[in-house]
């Protein structure tokens, strides 16, 4: 098997003849920038005067104390610019195509908050900017559709397959065999062929760099548990990274089970998934017994993915990481819990982590410490709450 | 040596080039796929290639696609095809060569799936998701076991050809345009400069696929390769006619074989 990108068993380059010599082209790019000094610090003065960074950790405190076990630490990716952790990665990948003189970018989105970023990021640079979106997810996030054409982008409704993430990502695949002499593909997880898995994370990773700087000045030692929400798995690979080493710190993943892990509405790739090759990756995928890949449902459009990172793939099977699934209605409940409790109204995405911390706080030490990667704000699932709730609004 | 080297020069020696249609298997339905072999046989194909239905055939274009949705709605499974393929081994030898994602492969068993191929007589296989850097892994078994495992080559290889032509079995199948699969007004690649690249580095027999529909377009660049391929404007017959595509099919490719 060949090695490059490998993680364990998973990653590599399962992608068409078209695109390799692109793939092998960003490698090179990448593997020079990454440690080029103008380029990093570039892209931190983007993070601090244009994202808002370090973003804050904020303990919360009537959560913990209503749980009544570990204390709970909220890293608030929601505050970033354009209301999530995809800004981080879209700036260091456009960054990048800059440098290597690509004029249009092009980037699949499932709940838009990739695509929201990918938009800002592309207008801020001077880029021409267009996203795949699957049909159901542009009824599912019709603001985040016109917030991105309201940034100067394009929006593609895929209508193909599921018309999920799923089917955006082949539309955008499909895309660049056209166009890749002039053309970056954005990827917004630590998917596809190598090097994205690897290249988003680095982009990611300065979440759980400032974790733990945060988390030392605040309780003068590291958390008990580092988790957050895995659709492709970008902002939990961030969070985790820069602990890995640690060993004492359980990391924890929290996937979206949709209607229940034990029936077919689900997108819980490591609990009901097998080991496949799919969108440039080996990795773990829900398949249908031809090897198809499954259709695969979650409240969440931006869990609603069959698949998971190979890196994450790979700290499963080597049990550095444990996965867990949370319901959507799990995830609802968290997601009000939260907006009352603490006045922060989480993505659905990461309200699926907080969940998981409801669950298992109360169970905790009080002198234990959980932090919760809030990926995401969730302004941009109100309407989709409602109509879940059966509340009929008219905006 | 293999079925597919020998139909090349067999060709070769009559003076013609290879005609290799595609089908989607299962499309409409497994007997009707059994039919359009034979059928296509008849009008003097070289090589067939069947596609696998896939869910998410990403190299596909919409013609293509909508054929391996047709095919999976009548729950068409790799079993079934291979079942249909020992039952056309009793009447022709024609080389037949699957075109597949590597999911399927990989689903299967890897090493079960090429001995299930040399079993019932699939003769080679394309996985247009596995380039180069990944292809030891599905080769080694392939090499086992008699398959030919074919490579693609692209208008964006560039200076990958070499190493892609050094590694070909079977016949290396060159991708005439960027994109994916469909039927086109007229192709762009600079295919002197193409061909003239691998030539360098193979002697192995070219077919050149991605975007021909009709005679004309196969006469205008036949020179170049020693086969062409024709999927979506084959496809697009079974779209139009479902099970009654044999003699359509028959005499459409009989247009090919003509000019060839």
């Amino acid at each position: 098997m060949n090695q490059k990108g490998r993680f364990g068993i998973h990653g590599g380059q399962y992608i068409p003849e078209t695109l390799m010599n692109a793939v092998v082209e960003l490698e090179k790019a990448y593997a020079f920038y990454k440690n080029d000094s103008d380029f990093q610090e570039e892209l931190k003065e983007l993070f601090k005067e244009y994202t808002g960074r370090p973003s804050l950790l904020y303990y919360a405190e009537k959560m913990t104390k209503d749980l009544g076990g570990a204390k709970i630490y909220l890293k608030r990716e929601d505050l970033n610019h354009t209301g999530s952790h995809k800004i981080n990665n879209v700036l260091g990948q456009l960054l990048l195509a800059k440098r290597m003189g690509k004029t249009r970018i092009i980037a699949e989105t499932g709940a838009g908050q990739h695509g929201v970023a990918t938009a800002t990021a592309a207008a801020l640079m001077g880029m021409e900017c267009e996203v795949y979106m699957g049909e159901e997810d542009t009824i599912r996030q019709a603001l985040n559709v016109y917030r991105m054409e309201l940034l100067g982008a394009k929006v593609h409704a895929v209508k193909t397959g599921t018309r999920t993430l799923k089917d955006a990502v082949n539309a955008a695949l499909q895309d660049w065999t056209r166009t890749v002499e002039n053309t970056f593909y954005c990827i917004g997880s630590v998917m596809g062929p190598h090097p994205y898995p690897e290249m988003v994370r680095d982009f990611q990773r300065v979440i759980g760099k400032e974790i733990k700087v945060q988390i030392l000045e605040k309780e003068g030692k590291l958390p008990d548990i580092v988790m957050a929400c895995v659709g492709g798995g970008s902002n939990a690979m961030g969070a985790f990274y820069d602990f890995i080493p640690d060993t004492e710190v359980k990391l924890v993943g929290v996937e979206a089970a949709g209607l229940g892990v034990d029936t077919p509405q689900n997108a819980a790739t490591i609990a009901a998934g097998k080991e496949g090759i799919f969108h440039g990756m080996k990795s773990y995928f829900l398949q249908s017994d031809d090897g198809s890949i499954a259709p695969v449902y979650s409240i969440s459009a931006g869990l609603d993915y069959p698949g998971i990172g190979p890196e994450h793939a790979y700290l499963h099977d080597t049990k550095r990481a444990e996965y867990v699934p949370i319901t959507d209605e799990e995830a609802v409940v968290a997601f009000e819990y939260l907006s009352r409790t603490e006045g922060i109204i989480p993505a659905i995405e990461s309200a699926h982590a907080v969940a998981y911390a409801m669950k298992i706080a109360g169970k905790m030490e009080q002198d234990q410490v959980i932090v919760v990667n809030l990926s995401g704000r969730g302004d941009k699932d109100v309407a989709a709450i409602a109509r879940y709730k059966g509340v009929n609004l008219h905006e | 040596m293999s079925n597919i080297k020998l139909a090349f020069d067999k060709v070769k020696t009559e003076g013609h080039k290879a005609f290799i249609p595609f089908i989607t298997a299962g499309d409409p339905h497994i007997q009707a796929t059994e039919e359009f072999i034979y059928a296509l046989e008849k009008a003097g194909s070289t090589i067939i290639e069947l596609g696998v239905p896939f869910s998410d055939p990403v190299a596909d274009g919409p013609i293509i696609q909508e054929a391996n949705l047709r095919a999976m709605a009548n729950g068409i499974h790799i079993h079934k095809i291979f079942e249909m393929i020992q039952r056309v081994r009793k009447n022709t030898q024609i080389p037949l060569v699957y075109l597949m994602y590597a999911n399927t492969i990989h689903y299967y068993g890897i090493q079960c799936f090429f001995e299930k191929c040399k079993e019932v007589g699939v003769d080679g296989v394309i996985v247009p998701d596995v380039p180069i850097e990944e292809k030891e892994e599905f080769d080694r078994y392939a090499r086992e076991n008699g398959v030919d495992f074919i490579a693609l080559v692209a208008p964006t290889s560039k200076e990958r050809t070499k190493e892609i032509c050094e590694k070909a079995s079977g016949f290396l199948y060159c991708v005439s345009s960027l994109g994916v699969t469909g039927t086109r007004e007229s192709i762009q690649t600079n295919l002197v400069e193409m061909f003239s690249e691998i030539k360098k580095y193979t002697q192995i027999p070219t077919a050149l696929g991605f975007g021909i529909s009709n005679p004309d377009q196969a006469a205008e660049v036949k020179d170049f390769a020693d086969g062409i391929i024709v999927g979506s404007a084959m496809v697009k017959i079974i779209e139009r006619y479902g099970e009654e595509s044999a003699e359509p099919l028959m005499e459409f490719a009989k247009g090919f074989v003509e000019v060839l």
